[in-house]
C-alpha cells in the first residue's frame, strides 16, 4: 500500500529546533540522513518545503471562481514542512516507520487512493 | 434482549451462546474471505437472523456451525453480486470451520487498533467479538442507533482504505497494542459498572461482557500479567457490585457495605489471578489496582484494612503512572493511618488539577467535616453535587448534605 507522510510542526517544535546547539543540529541531520538511508527501498518521491511565509493559496469560491491569497490553507498552528511517499505492506509498517522518524514534530500518515 | 435484568433465563442462555460464537464466526469469515467489512457485516446478519429464529425454533445443537453457514451463504451471495470478487469465490469451495483455530485475538487486536477512535474500537469490539447488535450498542451507550451504525461503517471503511492489517504483532509492539485493548475493555467495564448517564446506574451486562472479554484474552495470552491483573480487578469490582446499591437504588459507601453480601468465591478467584500475575515479576498498573482492590476485599471491615499496604501499592502505582486521581486515593489511605490533617495536606498539591472532579470535593468535604469545619465542608459537598450527573452519586451526596 502507498501512503504519504506529511511532516508537520508547530511553532513550539520550531522553537525547540532553533535552540539546538550546532553539535546537536549536526547529530539531528545525521539521524535524519540515516532514517532516509535505512528506509530508502520503501520511500518514493518526497521533498522538504520552504517556510509558511512563502505559501500562496488558490481557493475556489462556490461559483467556481478561484481567489489567490497569501498564506497557508490551514489557519491552525500546525504547518506542513515536507512530505514523502511510502510504499509498505500495511498501516502497521507505515506507523512503525513514522514512529522511528528522528526529526520530531508530528507526522500525518495518509493512504493514497490505489489506481486499479 | 441482553440488556434487561428482567430478561428470562432462556434469553440469558441465548445471549451467552451468541457471545461465545459471534467472535469465532467473524474471525473464521475474515480468515476465509480476507475482508473485514464483509465478514463483520455477514456475521452480524447471521446473528440478527438467529435472534429472530432461535427463540421461536430453539437453539440448534451446533449454534456456531448454524451461524457460520448462514453468514457464509450471505457472504457468498454478496460476493457473487460483486464482479470484483468473482475470483475469490473460487477459493470458497473449501468448507469454513470455526473450530480449527481460535482467531479471536487477531480480531480483538484489529478492532482495538490505535488508528481507530476509541468509540469505534468499543463499537467494533462489541459487535464483532461479543456479538452485540447495533441496536444493543446504541442502548448500552444511550446513543441513537443511526449514529452508532454510521460510526461502525466509518470505522470499517478506515480499516479497509487505510490498510489496517489483520495480524498479531510481536515484542514491544504487542505490548503497546495490548495496552490499547486493555484500555478499551476497562472503559467498557466502567461504562457498565457505573454509568454516568441515565437513571439506571447499574448496567450489569456491559460490565460482565467486559469481564468475559478479559477472561477470553487471558486464555489467548496466558503469559501477559496485565491481562490477568485487569481480569482480577474486574472480578473484585463485580464481587462487590450487588452491595454497592441498596433496595431503593441508593449508593452505599465502602464503609457501610454489608461485606457478607460480597461474592467471596469471586474474590478468591481474583486473588489467585493476582498471585499468578505476580509470579511473572512484571508489575503493571492493572495488577497494582487489583492488588489494592484485593486489600479492601480481604478486610473483614473497613478498620481492619491493611492501609499501610494500600499506601505502598499506591506509591508503586504512582511510580509507574503518575496521576492526580491516584494521589487522591492515596490521600484517603493516609487519612486512615495518620488522620484528616495529613490527608488534607496531601490534597493541597492536587487541588488545581482536580478542581472539576466531584470525588475530590466530596473527599475534602468529609475531611473538613471530621475536623469540625462545617461551613467549609458544606461548601465542598455542594461543589461535589454540582459536578456529578450520576443519579446514585447525587443522591448519596445529597443525603450527606442534608442529614
Amino acid at each position: 500500500m502507498k501512503y504519504v507522510f506529511l511532516f508537520c510542526g508547530t511553532p513550539a517544535d520550531q522553537a525547540a529546533f532553533d535552540t539546538l546547539t550546532p553539535e546537536q543540529l549536526k547529530e539531528r541531520y545525521a539521524e535524519v540522513g540515516r532514517w532516509f538511508a535505512q528506509n530508502q527501498a520503501r520511500l518514493g518521491h518526497g521533498n522538504q518545503l520552504q517556510g509558511p511565509d512563502t505559501a500562496t493559496t488558490v481557493r475556489f469560491q462556490p461559483d467556481g471562481k478561484p481567489i489567490v491569497r497569501d498564506g497557508l490553507f490551514l489557519e491552525g498552528k500546525e504547518i506542513v514542512g515536507g512530505y514523502t511517499e511510502v510504499d509498505v505492506a500495511n498501516l502497521d509498517e507505515a506507523l512503525a516507520m513514522a514512529k522511528s522518524w528522528p526529526g520530531r514534530g508530528t507526522i500525518e500518515v495518509r493512504p493514497v487512493i490505489q489506481q486499479r | 434482549m441482553r440488556s434487561g435484568r428482567s430478561s428470562s433465563n432462556a434469553d440469558a442462555v441465548l445471549a451467552e451462546v451468541v457471545r461465545d460464537e459471534a467472535g469465532r464466526v467473524t474471525a473464521a469469515l475474515i480468515r476465509r474471505f480476507g475482508d473485514f467489512d464483509l465478514a463483520e457485516e455477514c456475521s452480524q446478519d447471521a446473528l440478527v437472523a438467529a435472534l429472530e429464529s432461535w427463540p421461536r425454533d430453539g437453539i440448534p445443537d451446533r449454534p456456531g456451525a448454524w451461524l457460520l453457514t448462514v453468514a457464509s451463504r450471505r457472504a457468498l451471495n454478496q460476493l457473487a453480486r460483486d464482479k470484483q470478487y468473482r475470483q475469490k469465490v473460487g477459493e470458497l469451495a473449501r468448507e469454513v470451520r470455526p473450530e480449527e483455530e481460535d482467531d479471536r485475538l487477531r480480531l480483538i487486536l484489529t478492532c482495538c487498533h490505535p488508528a481507530l477512535s476509541r468509540e469505534a474500537q468499543v463499537g467494533l469490539t462489541l459487535r464483532a467479538v461479543c456479538g452485540f447488535t447495533t441496536a444493543e450498542i446504541a442502548r448500552a451507550f444511550l446513543a441513537p442507533e443511526a449514529t452508532v451504525a454510521q460510526r461502525l461503517v466509518r470505522a470499517k471503511h478506515k480499516i479497509a482504505s487505510a490498510g489496517i492489517p489483520y495480524r498479531i504483532p510481536s515484542g514491544s509492539e504487542l505490548n503497546e497494542r495490548l495496552a490499547e485493548v486493555l484500555a478499551v475493555l476497562y472503559l467498557l467495564f466502567n461504562e457498565g459498572h457505573l454509568s454516568t448517564r441515565g437513571s439506571s446506574s447499574f448496567q450489569r451486562d456491559l460490565a460482565e461482557d467486559a469481564a468475559w472479554l478479559a477472561a477470553l484474552l487471558s486464555r489467548l495470552l496466558p503469559d501477559e500479567p496485565e491481562v490477568l491483573g485487569l481480569l482480577a480487578l474486574m472480578k473484585l469490582h463485580l464481587a462487590r457490585g450487588e452491595s454497592r446499591f441498596n433496595e431503593s437504588g441508593d449508593m452505599v459507601l465502602l464503609a457501610d457495605q454489608d461485606r457478607a453480601r460480597w461474592n467471596h468465591a469471586l474474590i478468591a478467584e481474583a486473588i489467585a489471578l493476582i498471585e499468578r500475575a505476580a509470579a511473572f515479576g512484571r508489575p503493571g498498573p492493572y495488577q497494582l489496582e487489583a492488588a489494592i482492590a484485593a486489600c479492601h476485599a480481604e478486610a473483614p471491615n473497613l478498620e481492619a484494612t491493611d492501609w499501610h499496604q494500600v499506601v505502598v501499592l499506591y506509591d508503586m502505582l504512582l511510580a509507574l503512572a503518575p496521576s492526580p486521581v491516584v494521589k487522591l486515593n492515596r490521600a484517603i489511605a493516609v487519612w486512615k493511618i495518620e488522620g484528616p490533617v495529613a490527608a488534607l495536606h496531601d490534597l493541597e498539591d492536587i487541588a488545581p488539577k482536580l478542581d472539576g472532579y466531584h470525588l475530590f470535593h466530596a473527599t475534602r468535604g468529609e475531611l473538613l467535616s471530621e475536623l469540625g469545619r462545617r461551613e467549609q465542608a458544606h461548601a465542598e459537598q455542594l461543589r461535589a453535587l454540582d459536578l456529578t450527573n450520576n443519579a446514585a452519586e447525587r443522591s448519596l451526596l445529597r443525603r450527606r448534605l442534608f442529614t
